[in-house]
């Protein structure tokens, strides 16, 4: 086992792991953080998508221990002290979550996207959530929400 | 129209929508209980094989390994629509998906590791994948008890007039063959299920299933545990679309690893099992001819189609009794002939997925329209026109249309993408339409169609609906509570869902055939409506006053035309509950639609209501590269009305990019029955990158039967979207593809073929 010393959504994390664990599974698993999905473990679909050093990455195939000294970012981290954080508001109220199980991963995408370029065309937000398949919502009110809460 | 309402036809937000966005909604992939095992099958190396030896004895004596199961462990009972698919194979194998042991360990690289110590020795056998040749004689047996390799319980003839007169009458007959591929469902949350016994001998499954009381049933019968003994439980899953229909084999052997190993065990699909083990669309193969006089006038239809059933019948054998109510009865057709048959191959087994064969039959039958228009000469729209269903059509096969919106659907539909300007002109870009008719008021396949609810109102006003429907993510549940809110007359902030826990919610026969709005919705107003009077009724003895006096909205009950001097509704509650004779509101909905069985002749009203739509969609071909790209569809649907628009709006746009994906991109590839492309690299799902724009345009018929109105709407939205691709690539570039997806090579090779004969010609 290794040692993981992370910050994890703003805070100090500290987590022995296995050498060639992945980082999602350190998430769910370990640190109880469920909200974060895994949906093919191959880095295809983006349903693992976190945040480490504000780069979008999927989880499933990034080793745990990249993320030492790093900080690392997930759904769970979004909302700030109990309000939500804007995308969240928007997919909520645009119909942008069915089934849900892609949201997290979009939502990191989004904000990824949202940090780097606060106002991006429709056809920018399309490439960011491009790596994010989703199989319910035929991904329109996802762009929608994205694009609303750019604009706020 | 919707302005009479206070929460009906509003955009009212997923209940469930907070806990989606923040992580904290625990779905069924992350629960956890104490001492639960994992759970992992092996599967067959090979297509058609008799198992001669199962060696499990290295896998028993790994450290960590709880319970292996083999067929000589657990009863010999066979499950699935024709009960032909044992749960744990023993004699043979017929397919690679094919179960044949499982461990449950304490934790999931053991599980697995376990596996890799099984060894299973095979004598392989001759194998068959394709269904025609599987039919001729001499071909492999996969089922002893069916020597032709035929499902015979789906081999149907169906007909209403005559066909070869009217083929006789008609002024154009052409006849063509389809073929339509495996494609399968994508469900971004995978199968899963975990089976926990309690210390009194109580079986508990958290399920992914969307047909709860169903798969009690089908449990208990391939457990050998009555049906009283077990509690099944939809956790949150992550998407259905028809692949949680059924029962399927890993369920059981979850259940038969928690039993031996005497620990709850979990079993949760990976992506690939996902894709080889959950079932698929069913490929056809379909032989149509159709006639029509001059005027345009529709007269004859004839259609054989061959289903490649797989290795084992599950729901999916049924999709052909689907396919005849839209071969009978899209658009008006006095004649028409179908005979379908379902043969047995030795591919992974295919199942129900949205649309129920609506898609395939749908395909063919638009395709062909298009064809004959051209034929005609005349204006596929114009055609369509001309032979489009109306309100109070009786159809040849007994189905009663009352609200019909089709011509609605093909006009606004049309006139969306720019129809009249765009067609038939030159360059490679065109346009195409294609419409869809479906049960839009449940379907009677089963003894009862219905669905039971209840409403609980405590004392603070805080109301539980507590349904027998089954909510997959599609936002039932909101709907649901929109109809209790309008039909109770409180916000629906109050409303809390409570669904599919089989010993707690009344009986529903499952999310399929687009009928929960419907059927749920119904029977969710009947126990509102019930919760109101016994409210009214309080209030009236309270305030002294007569109870058609009074009414309630918004939490509040007043007299009518006095809506500023109110009370709220709790305290009304409170006063009937507080009283000497007191009690709570507790009330009951049952609703069972009013529709028939079909009978021998497959004749009979199966639904209460139908739906309809047309997508239109403009489509540019690359001819360099064969390429397509969908510039604009326009979706135009019949709801009855749109209850909540927002989610409406939802269900078509993931339609469409279902269908999209039919057209275009998706095949499940199979070599001598093994799927070649089990993953998202290699089968091609639509990103945002390929979603075309969509207009939505949402006809509200306001069906009579339906709550406030409203249709079933949702399978629809992926059924007409591949043909009318296919009919706008022939108006851009003139070339029938006949066979999905229509890949970049099938067009090129097309525009070869008709460069070609051009050149012949001249």
């Amino acid at each position: 086992m290794e040692v993981l010393t992370m910050k994890l959504n703003g805070e100090q994390v500290t987590v022995e792991v296995k050498p060639d664990a992945m980082l999602v599974d350190v998430l769910r698993d370990q640190l109880e953080l469920t909200g974060t999905k895994e949906a093919c473990g191959e880095g295809e679909c983006g349903a693992c998508t976190v945040l480490l050093d504000g780069e979008p990455v999927t989880s499933c195939l990034v080793p745990a221990l990249k993320a030492r000294g790093q900080e690392v970012m997930t759904v769970e981290g979004l909302a700030s002290g109990g309000d939500l954080h804007l995308l969240q508001k928007a997919f909520i109220e645009y119909g942008a979550v069915q089934c849900g199980y892609c949201t997290p991963g979009m939502l990191m995408s989004a904000k990824a996207l949202l940090d780097r370029n606060p106002q991006p065309t429709e056809e920018e937000i399309r490439q960011a959530i491009s790596g994010n398949l989703c199989r319910c919502t035929g991904y329109i009110k996802i762009v929608d929400a994205i694009k609303a809460a750019s604009e706020e | 129209m919707s302005e009479e309402f206070s929460f009906v036809g509003k955009r009212v937000p997923k209940l469930d929508a907070p806990g989606k966005v923040t992580g904290q909604l625990v779905y069924g992939h992350d629960m956890k209980v104490p001492r639960m095992l994992y759970g992992k099958i092996l599967r067959s190396e090979h297509a058609h094989a008799r198992i001669l030896s199962v060696d499990t004895s290295r896998a028993r004596a790994l450290s960590g390994v709880k319970a292996v199961i083999t067929a000589e462990d657990i009863p010999e009972v066979k499950i699935g629509w024709a009960r032909d698919h044992p749960v744990l194979k023993s004699g043979k194998v017929r397919s690679t998906r094919d179960e044949i042991a499982a461990v449950a360990a304490v934790d999931e690289d053991t599980a697995r590791e376990a596996l890799e110590l099984i060894t299973v020795e095979y004598e392989e056998l001759p194998a068959v994948f394709d269904p025609e040749e599987a039919m001729r004689p001499g071909a492999p047996v996969i089922h002893e008890e069916a020597p032709n390799n035929i499902q015979e319980k789906m081999r149907q003839s169906y007909y209403h007039g005559d066909v070869q007169e009217s083929f006789a009458d008609s002024d154009v007959v052409i006849e063509d063959r389809f073929k339509l591929p495996f494609v399968t469902h994508c469900c971004m949350g995978t199968c899963f299920c975990l089976a926990s016994f309690s210390s009194s001998g109580e079986l508990t499954v958290w399920s992914s299933t969307q047909m709860p009381f169903l798969y009690q049933r089908d449990l208990s019968m391939a457990l050998g545990i009555p049906a009283t003994k077990i509690r099944v439980i939809k956790a949150v899953i992550g998407g259905g679309f028809g692949s949680k229909l059924d029962m399927y084999p890993f369920e059981p052997i979850c259940v038969f690893l928690a039993q031996k190993a005497g620990c709850p065990v979990k079993i949760t699909f990976t992506r690939e099992e996902e894709f080889m083990a959950s079932p698929t669309r069913q490929p056809v193969i379909c032989d149509i001819k159709s006639g029509a006089k001059k005027d345009g006038t529709l007269l004859a239809r004839e259609v054989r189609m061959i289903l490649d059933n797989g290795a084992y019948s599950s729901w999916g054998s049924t999709t052909p009794l689907v396919m005849m109510l839209t071969i009978s009865s899209l658009y008006r057709v006095p004649n028409v002939k179908y005979d379908v048959t379902v043969a047995y191959t030795n591919n992974p087994y295919s199942g129900a997925m949205r649309g129920y064969g609506n898609p395939q039959a749908t395909f063919v039958l638009e395709s062909h329209m298009d064809m004959l228009a051209h034929e005609l000469g005349m204006d596929p729209m114009e055609f369509r026109l001309k032979n489009a269903n109306r309100p109070g059509d009786v159809t040849g096969q007994g189905v009663k249309i009352s609200t019909c919106g089709l011509t609605e659907c093909i006009e606004s539909a049309a006139q969306s993408i720019g129809w009249k300007q765009k067609r038939a002109k030159p360059g490679n870009r065109g346009v195409g339409m294609a419409s869809v008719f479906h049960v839009g008021g449940g379907a009677r396949i089963y003894p009862s169609d219905g669905c039971g609810s209840t409403v609980k109102v405590d004392d603070f006003g805080k109301v539980t609906l507590i349904t027998g429907s089954t909510d997959m993510g599609q936002g039932s549940d909101t709907v649901l509570a929109q109809i209790v809110a309008e039909e109770l007359g409180v916000p629906v902030e109050n409303i809390t869902v409570v669904n599919t826990d089989t010993n707690i919610t009344p009986w529903d026969v499952g999310a399929h055939a687009s009928r929960t709005t419907f059927i749920a919705g119904n029977s969710a107003r009947l126990a509102a409506a019930d919760a109101k009077r016994q409210i009214l009724e309080a209030a009236a003895q309270t305030l002294g006053d007569k109870v058609e006096n009074l009414d309630m909205k918004d939490g509040k009950v007043f007299l009518k035309g006095e809506p500023e001097e109110w009370v709220p509704f709790a305290k009304m509650v409170r006063s009937k509950h507080f009283r000497p004779d007191g009690d709570v509101i507790l009330t009951r909905g049952w609703y069972e639609p009013p529709t028939e069985k079909q009978d021998k002749e497959f004749r009979g009203n199966i639904s209460a209501t139908y739906s309809f739509a047309t997508q239109a969609v403009e489509v540019e071909v690359d001819t360099e590269t064969g390429e397509v790209t969908v510039l604009k569809i326009g979706a135009a649907h019949d709801v009855g009305r749109a209850i909540n628009p927002m989610a409406v709006e939802g269900q078509i746009h993931g339609g469409v990019s279902m269908g999209l994906g039919y057209a275009l991109y998706e095949e499940v590839l199979l070599e001598e029955g093994k799927m070649l492309n089990p993953n998202f690299a290699d089968y091609a799902l639509p990103t945002a990158l390929e979603m075309p724009p969509i207009e939505t345009i949402l006809i509200e018929t306001d069906d009579p039967a339906g709550p406030f109105g409203a249709k079933g709407m949702a399978e629809p939205a992926n059924i007409p979207t591949a043909p009318a691709i296919a009919n706008a690539v022939y108006d851009a570039v003139g070339v029938r593809i006949r066979d999905l997806p229509i890949t970049p090579e099938k067009v090129l090779r097309a525009l070869r073929e008709k460069a070609e004969k051009a050149q012949e010609g001249k």
